[in-house]
C-alpha cells in the first residue's frame, strides 16, 4: 500500500508529516512512501534526503491518490475533494470542536484517523501527537518569553551588582507545562507552578519547581485531562492566581479543557498589576486564551508595558524537531495498524486506541467514541477490596521472657548433674558462639562469599580428629580416619586458596 | 626426642598451641569485616591451621609412644602425609580452576566433606573411644558420638543435594513428597528413640541403632534440601554452612578437643547469621524457607491484572540516555551472571566513569546464589569494590539518579513488595530503582522471576525494556558509546 505525504497547505505551517528517518521506518513496515515535491523544505528536510531514504518524490495528485494520506493539519475542503473514497486519512482533526469537518469526511467516504484523539492511556503514549507537540510548545514558550523579557532568567552576583533570578509561574502541569518548567529551570529561573489536579504536584516538584497549593478540595482527574472547575473552586483559585501572577516576571498558561473554550484565568486587572516588562505566554490562545487581552497569533503589549504572547504556532517554530516527533508518532500508529508488517493497514475497532482515533469510516460517523477509563489516576470507585486480614496479634513479650527463664532453669538442672569435664567444654562452646556472633555480625555483605569459603577452610580443622585416630591398630578405624583426613584436607587447602583467590580480585577504584 | 614426647609439659604446649590457633581463627573471621584487612585475615587463618596441625601431630606422636594399641608412628605419619597431600592436591586444583559463577557449588561440596569427615570421625570415635571414659562420661561420649554422626550425616547428604541442584545435575524444582513435614518429624523422633537404645545397649549390638540412625539422617538431609527450590539456595547453603560448623563442634565434644569446639561454634554462628540475613532480605521466616520454596504450597501467586503496557527501548536510545546522564546505578541480578554479562557490564561502567558519570552498583542481599556472590562476580570483572554498594546504602540515592539499569534482576526490584500488601513478596526489602528518573530493564522476555510474581516495574511510565541476551545488549551499548 502507498502512503502519501502532501505538502501542508495551511499558511505558515512548517511541519511535514514524515521526515526521511520516519519515512524509512514506514518503508520497513512494508509501505511504499511518496512525498509531494518540496513538502519537507520548510522543516529543513530536502527532497534529496527523502530520495536517499527510498521515498519517491511525486506531484500533488499522485500523493492525494494514495491509499493512505498522512498529514499534519486538518484537511481543507479542497483537499477533502481530492481524496478517493476508502482512503485512510491520518492527521490532526480536532474532532471535538469541528463537527463540520467530520461530516465532510464522512460524506467523502474516507477512513479518518484523528491523531489528536488518542486516548490518554500509557499504551498509547507512543502515538500521542498532542503530548509530543505540547512538549515542544512548552519549551518554545519559554524561549519566546525569554526573547521578549528584558532581563536574564538566571540570578547572578557580578561586579556591576546583583541580578535576581526571574520568577516564572506556570499554570497547568500537563506535558506543555512540565516542559516549560524544565526549560525555565534550565535557564536558571525560579519556577512555581499550579494545576487543578493535586496528583501532579510530585511531578512538578521532580522538575525542580514549587507546586502552589490552594486551600480547597481539589479534584482527581478521570480521563487524564483537567476538567472545568466548579464555581466555588474558581472563587478560591482566583485569589491565588491574582497573587501569583502579580509576583511573577514570566507567566506561562497552558490550561485547556477538551472540547470547550480555554478557561479565563487571569483578568486584565491582574495583568495590569504585573511589573512593567513582564511577559505572559498564553499557550491556550488558539482556544480563546487563559489571559484577558490575549490575541491569538499575536504579540501585544498592554498599556502597563506587559507583553502578552498569543502565538499559536509555537510548534511550527521548531519545524525540524516537531516533524521528527510527529513523524515518529505516525510511524507508531502504523506499527499498531500493521500487525503483519506487510504494508496493509488493518483497523481493529475493538482496540480502544484505534477506536478512539477513528472518527469516520465507510460513510459512517464514529465520533464520539465510547469513553475510556485511563490509568493516569486511580479509578474513582475501585471495586470494594477484600477486607485485609486482621494483623496478627503481637506476641506477648513476656512469653519470651518466661521461655528464656524456663530454658535457663532446665540448663541449670542439667548442669548440676553433669560432669565438670563436659561443663568445661560447654563453657568454651557457649563463649565461642557469642564471639562468633559478634565477629561475624561485623563482616560486610560484600565479603560474605569469602567468609563462607574461609569458614569452609577452618572447619576442615575436623581433620584433627582423624589424625589422632589414624594411629590406632584397628584397621577399620585407620581406614575411616585416613578418609576423614583426606576430605578434611580438601576443605583446608581448597577453602584457604579459593578465599585468597577471591580476595585478590577485590580492588579499590 | 622421646623425652620431649613423653614429657608432662607436652600436653600443655599442645593446649597452648590450640588456644593460639583458636585466636588466629577468630582474627581470620574478624579480618573479613573490611576489605582492607581481609587478606591479612586469611593469612591468620592459614597460620592458625598450621599451628593446629603441628600441635596435633605432636599429640599423635606422643600417643604412638604412650598408648599400647598404636601402630608405629612412622606408618601413621606416612598415612597422614599421603592423605593430606592427596586432599591438598584436589583442594588446590578445585580452588584454582573453579569459575566464580560456580562458587556456590564448590562451597556446597566443601560442606559435604565436613559432614563426611564428621560422620567418619564419629564412627572411629565410637569404635575407639579412648581410655579415659568411664561411667557418666562414657555415656555422655556415646550421646556425643550419636549427635555428631547425626548432624554430620544431615550435612553430608544435604550438601550433596545442594551441590547437585546448584550445578544443574539435579532439577532445582522442589521435591514434594506427601506429608513431608510429618516425615521429617518422624525421622527426628525415631532418631531420638534410637539414641536411647544406643546408650542403654551394653551388648555388641549397639552399632545397629547407630547405623540405622545414620541411614535415616542421610535421608533427612537429602529430603530437607530436595524440598527447597533453586532460588532459596542462598539460605540453604548458609544453613548447611552452619550445620557443618555444628558437626565440627560435636566432633570436638566427642574428642574432648576445645579447638574443634571453638572453630565449630564460630562456623556454626557464621552460617546461622548468614541464613538470618538472607531470610530477612526475602522477608521470609527461616522455617518457611526450610519448609519449602515459593509457590510450592500450591498457591497461585498474584491474580491476573491489567498492568498496562510495557515500552521497549532501542540500544541507541539507551546509549543516549547513558551518555547524557550524570549518575547511573546498575542493579545486577543472577541473570547477569547466567548471561556472563559481567565483563561487558564492567566495560560499560568503565567507559561511563571515564566520561565523568557517577556510576555505582546496587547489590540486593539475595542477588546471586550465595551471600555476597554478586560482589565476587563483579570483583572478578575488575569492578572496584568501592562503587559496589549494598541495598541500604544505595536505596536513598535512587531518587537523585538519572538512569537505573536493571540487568538480570526481577524480584529484587519489584515495587509490589513495597506498595502492594496482597503481593506474595509484600514486605520484602527491594532496590527502589523506580525512584530513578529513567529505568532500563534488560530482560530476555516478559517472564516472571523466581517468585512467579509479575513485576509492575516493567509497566511504570519511566521504565523501558531492552529485550534480548544481556551480554549482547550491553555489548551493543558499549559499541554504540564507542
Amino acid at each position: 500500500m502507498r502512503i502519501g505525504i502532501p505538502r501542508e497547505s495551511k499558511a505558515g505551517e512548517t511541519l511535514v508529516a514524515a521526515t526521511p528517518a520516519t519515512a524509512a521506518e514506514l518503508r520497513k513496515l512494508g509501505y511504499d512512501v511518496v512525498l509531494e515535491a518540496r513538502a519537507g523544505d520548510r522543516a529543513d528536510q530536502p527532497d534529496e534526503a527523502y530520495t536517499a531514504a527510498g521515498v519517491r518524490i511525486v506531484d500533488g495528485p499522485t500523493v492525494w491518490a494514495s491509499d493512505v494520506v498522512a498529514k499534519v493539519n486538518p484537511p481543507s475542503d479542497d483537499e477533502i475533494a481530492r481524496l478517493r473514497p476508502g482512503t485512510v486519512l491520518v492527521s490532526l482533526m480536532a474532532p471535538g470542536s469541528s463537527p463540520d469537518l467530520l461530516e465532510k469526511l464522512r460524506a467523502a467516504g474516507v477512513t479518518a484517523l484523528a491523531l489528536d484523539a488518542v486516548p490518554r492511556i500509557s499504551r498509547a503514549q507512543a502515538l500521542d501527537v498532542l503530548s509530543s507537540m505540547a512538549n515542544i510548545a512548552g519549551y518554545r514558550a519559554v524561549v519566546e518569553a525569554a526573547h521578549a523579557f528584558g532581563r536574564q532568567f538566571t540570578g547572578q552576583v557580578t561586579a556591576a551588582g546583583k541580578v535576581p533570578p526571574a520568577r516564572v509561574f506556570v499554570v497547568g502541569a500537563g506535558v506543555a507545562g512540565l516542559a516549560a518548567i524544565g526549560a525555565a529551570r534550565a535557564m536558571g529561573a525560579v519556577v512555581r507552578a499550579f494545576d487543578v489536579r493535586p496528583e501532579v504536584a510530585e511531578q512538578v516538584e521532580s522538575m525542580g519547581a514549587e507546586f502552589v497549593f490552594v486551600d480547597m478540595e481539589q479534584q482527581a482527574s478521570v480521563d487524564g485531562y483537567a476538567q472545568q472547575m466548579t464555581a466555588a473552586q474558581e472563587a478560591a483559585t482566583a485569589a491565588m492566581y491574582d497573587a501569583e501572577v502579580r509576583a511573577a516576571d514570566i507567566v506561562i498558561t497552558t490550561a485547556l479543557i477538551p472540547g470547550r473554550p480555554a478557561p479565563r484565568l487571569v483578568p486584565a486587572a491582574t495583568v495590569a498589576g504585573m511589573q512593567p516588562g513582564s511577559v505572559i505566554v498564553d499557550m491556550a490562545a488558539a482556544n480563546g486564551g487563559n489571559v484577558e487581552g490575549t490575541v491569538a497569533g499575536q504579540r501585544v503589549t498592554t498599556a502597563s508595558r506587559v507583553t502578552i504572547i498569543g502565538y499559536t504556532d509555537l510548534v511550527s517554530r521548531l519545524p525540524g524537531q516537531s516533524s521528527q516527533l510527529f513523524g515518529t508518532n505516525v510511524v507508531n500508529l502504523f506499527k499498531l495498524l500493521t500487525p503483519g508488517n506487510d504494508g496493509c493497514p488493518v483497523l481493529d475497532l475493538d482496540d480502544v486506541v484505534q477506536r478512539g482515533m477513528t472518527v469516520a469510516r465507510d460513510g459512517e460517523l464514529l465520533w464520539p467514541p465510547p469513553p475510556v477509563q485511563v490509568s493516569a489516576a486511580p479509578p474513582p470507585a475501585p471495586a470494594p477490596a477484600p477486607a485485609p486480614p486482621p494483623p496478627p496479634r503481637p506476641r506477648d513479650p513476656r512469653i519470651r521472657l518466661y521461655g528464656a527463664g524456663l530454658a535457663a532453669l532446665l540448663f541449670l538442672l542439667l548442669a548440676t548433674y553433669s560432669p565438670s569435664a563436659l561443663l568445661n567444654h560447654f563453657t568454651v562452646f557457649v563463649l565461642a558462639i557469642f564471639v562468633g556472633y559478634y565477629v561475624i555480625s561485623n563482616v560486610v555483605h560484600a565479603l560474605h562469599t569469602p567468609l563462607m569459603s574461609e569458614t569452609n577452610a577452618i572447619s576442615g580443622i575436623i581433620l584433627v580428629g582423624g589424625i589422632l585416630q589414624i594411629g590406632h591398630e584397628n584397621l577399620l578405624v585407620t581406614v575411616l580416619g585416613t578418609i576423614a583426613v583426606l576430605v578434611a584436607s580438601i576443605n583446608i587447602f581448597g577453602g584457604f586458596l579459593v578465599t585468597s583467590r577471591m580476595l585478590q580480585m577485590f580492588h579499590k577504584g | 626426642m622421646d623425652e620431649i614426647l613423653l614429657s608432662e609439659h607436652l600436653t600443655g604446649l599442645v593446649q597452648g598451641l590450640y588456644i593460639v590457633a583458636g585466636v588466629l581463627f577468630i582474627l581470620a573471621l574478624a579480618g573479613l569485616s573490611k576489605h582492607e584487612t581481609a587478606r591479612r585475615g586469611n593469612t591468620f587463618g592459614m597460620a592458625g591451621m598450621v599451628l593446629a596441625l603441628v600441635a596435633t601431630l605432636l599429640l599423635a606422636a606422643r600417643n604412638a609412644e604412650l598408648l599400647p594399641d598404636q601402630r608405629p608412628f612412622a606408618i601413621t605419619l606416612t598415612l597422614i602425609i599421603v592423605a593430606m597431600l592427596v586432599g591438598a592436591a584436589i583442594g588446590a586444583w578445585r580452588a584454582r580452576t573453579v569459575e566464580m559463577t560456580q562458587m556456590p557449588e564448590l562451597i556446597a561440596m566443601l560442606h559435604s566433606f565436613v559432614g563426611l569427615a564428621a560422620v567418619l570421625v564419629g564412627f572411629t570415635s565410637y569404635f575407639e573411644p579412648g581410655a579415659a571414659d568411664v561411667g557418666t562420661m562414657a555415656a555422655i561420649h556415646l550421646a556425643e558420638v550419636f549427635i555428631g554422626v547425626f548432624i554430620g550425616a544431615v550435612t553430608l547428604t544435604g550438601s550433596v543435594v545442594a551441590f547437585l541442584k546448584l550445578s544443574g545435575r539435579m532439577k532445582s524444582a522442589p521435591l514434594v513428597l506427601p506429608a513431608r513435614h510429618l516425615l521429617n518429624l518422624l525421622i527426628l523422633l525415631v532418631s531420638a528413640g534410637l539414641l536411647v537404645w544406643f546408650m542403654v545397649d551394653k551388648s555388641g549390638t549397639a552399632v545397629v541403632p547407630l547405623l540405622v540412625m545414620t541411614a535415616l539422617a542421610l535421608f533427612l538431609g537429602f529430603h530437607l534440601v530436595a524440598a527447597i527450590g533453586g532460588g532459596d539456595m542462598p539460605v540453604v547453603v548458609s544453613m548447611l554452612n552452619s550445620y557443618s560448623g555444628w558437626a565440627a563442634a560435636a566432633a570436638g565434644f566427642m574428642l574432648d578437643n576445645d579447638l574443634l569446639i571453638i572453630t565449630g561454634s564460630l562456623v556454626g554462628a557464621s552460617g546461622a547469621i548468614l541464613s538470618y540475613i538472607m531470610c530477612k532480605a526475602m522477608n521470609r521466616s527461616f522455617v518457611s524457607v526450610i519448609a519449602g520454596g515459593f509457590g510450592s504450597d500450591g498457591q497461585v501467586s498474584g491474580e491476573e491484572r491489567d498492568y498496562g503496557d510495557h515500552r521497549e527501548a532501542s540500544v541507541d536510545e539507551v546509549s543516549t540516555l547513558l551518555s547524557d546522564a550524570r549518575s547511573v546505578v546498575i542493579a545486577p541480578g543472577y541473570g547477569m551472571a547466567v548471561a556472563q554479562a559481567q565483563y561487558p557490564v564492567a566495560d560499560l561502567a568503565a567507559r561511563l566513569i571515564a566520561r565523568g558519570i557517577n556510576v555505582r552498583f546496587a547489590i540486593h542481599p539475595v542477588a546471586g546464589r550465595l551471600p555476597g556472590h554478586m560482589n565476587v562476580l563483579l570483583a572478578e570483572a575488575k569492578i572496584p569494590y568501592d562503587i559496589v554498594l549494598d541495598m541500604d546504602e544505595i536505596n536513598p540515592d535512587f531518587a537523585s539518579t538519572d538512569v537505573a539499569l536493571v540487568i538480570g534482576a526481577n524480584d529484587t526490584v519489584n515495587p509490589a513488595a513495597d506498595d502492594d500488601p496482597s503481593s506474595p513478596i509484600a514486605g520484602m526489602p527491594v532496590l527502589r530503582v523506580w525512584d530513578a528518573r529513567d529505568v532500563i530493564v534488560f530482560k530476555r522476555s516478559m517472564a516472571t522471576g523466581y517468585a512467579g510474581v509479575q513485576n509492575p516495574l516493567f509497566f511504570r511510565p519511566n521504565t523501558r525494556m531492552l529485550f534480548g541476551d544481556a551480554k549482547a545488549r550491553v555489548d551493543d551499548i558499549v559499541h554504540e558509546l564507542g
